[in-house]
């Protein structure tokens, strides 16, 4: 039998066999559930509703905290979650809405809330600091602006989305 | 390359004996279906064992979104099994699973009661057997709970009134089964949730454990 040359021997075609209709049975009792396992990657992002927060005409050159409410789907538990965000106009009378979540680990910053650094945000974890625009102050923690927020602006009313990263900020 | 591994790992370990002991015993020609056709009827508990293995399987990725609770049990499984990839299947198989293991089980338990595989010297193994059994039926009762639906919450009832109906010790039972003496509720399905996946499966495994020693240790019993 396995003498001659390049033959297989009954055992070897055995194994083989064995070893492949055996895995194939495993893979396909396995790749359910690995699915199954793996669904949040699969999942995507969600789109995004914009919400009310306030009317244009209020916003000021001063940042004001907002806080507003999103509706929350997670999984089977669905909720309203409070968001906060700093809107004001900048120098250019351009409408920012910045995230108040610190780029450096995700503590809340706060608008001019340390005397030492007025006119800044401030973080009170590490001293991170940010300009008046949201950008963040070199030598502190923080390593890229504060996220701002996508918004809309329908009949003078401000319409808050996701907060994004800002590009060249 | 695997072997090259296997080898590398084998040189300094020297495991090919640990595995060669489990794997290598002959299969008597009296169990081989290739021989005689109606040997198939060996294959039982080993079915047996592969449904368990895909019980545990599925079982424990079903608790990846399962939470034992009332107000959000029904609401978990309606998610896992409609907006989860593959939920359907993998639910599926641990629903079906359930039913077809008390068959494997209970063809398995004919064989070995009409070949009298169950004498001497292999009581012990019969009486693990049966508790084997048992450990499957209490698995089958506690898992109905668990989609906390309205099929499981009254056959609990059901289920828990039979308990009751135990002389003496009765009423105490069904107080330790539903963790309350009345309600059929939170504590319930909290505490078939643990016995569900952590008491059960553990008494199963040392079961089972005893199960493959014994038999291995004994062999397969003789021809008719």
């Amino acid at each position: 039998m396995a003498d001659k040359k390049n033959q297989v021997s009954r055992r070897q075609f055995l194994n083989y066999t064995l070893t492949g209709v055996g895995g194939f049975m495993g893979a396909a009792m396995i790749a359910p559930m690995v699915g199954f396992a793996v669904d949040p990657l699969l999942k995507g992002e969600k789109d995004t509703d914009y919400v009310y927060v306030m009317d244009v005409n209020e916003i000021t050159n001063e940042p004001q905290r907002k806080t507003f409410q999103v509706d929350q789907v997670d999984g089977w538990y669905e909720s309203k979650v409070d968001r906060t965000a700093w809107v004001y106009k900048d120098e250019n009378d351009e409408i920012l809405a910045l995230s108040p979540v610190c780029t450096h680990l995700g503590c809340t910053v706060d608008w001019n809330s340390n005397q030492d650094f007025p006119n800044e945000f401030y973080c009170p974890c590490h001293d991170g600091r940010y300009d008046k625009n949201g950008v963040n102050i070199p030598g502190t923690p923080p390593t890229e602006p504060l996220h701002s927020y996508d918004f809309q602006i329908q009949d003078g009313k401000l319409m808050l989305g996701k907060a994004k990263a800002r590009k060249g900020a | 390359m695997l072997q090259k591994m296997y080898d590398w790992i084998d040189e300094r370990l020297d495991i090919t004996p640990i595995w060669r002991d489990i794997a290598d015993h002959e299969v008597p020609e009296h169990v081989n279906p290739a021989h005689h056709f109606s040997a198939f009827v060996y294959c039982f508990g080993g079915l047996t064992f592969f449904v368990t293995v895909i019980q545990v399987l599925s079982g424990m990725f079903l608790t990846m979104y399962y939470v034992p609770d009332i107000v959000n049990a029904w609401e978990s499984v309606k998610y896992l099994q409609t907006q989860v990839a593959h939920g359907q299947i993998v639910r599926g198989m641990h629903h079906w699973g359930a039913s077809v293991v008390i068959v494997m089980i209970f063809l398995h338990t004919l064989r070995v009661f009409f070949q009298g595989a169950y004498k001497k010297p292999r009581e012990l193994n019969w009486i693990v057997g049966v508790l084997l059994f048992f450990v499957m039926l209490g698995l089958g009762f506690t898992g109905y709970l668990l989609p906390w639906d309205n099929k499981a919450f009254f056959a609990t009832q059901v289920g828990l009134e039979i308990a009751e109906s135990v002389p003496f010790i009765g009423g105490d039972l069904k107080t330790l089964l539903a963790g309350d003496p009345e309600i059929v509720g939170a504590k319930t399905l909290a505490r078939f949730f643990a016995i569900h996946v952590f008491f059960l499966p553990a008494a199963l495994f040392a079961l089972m454990g005893a199960h493959f020693i014994m038999i291995r240790r004994q062999g397969i019993s003789g021809p008719l």
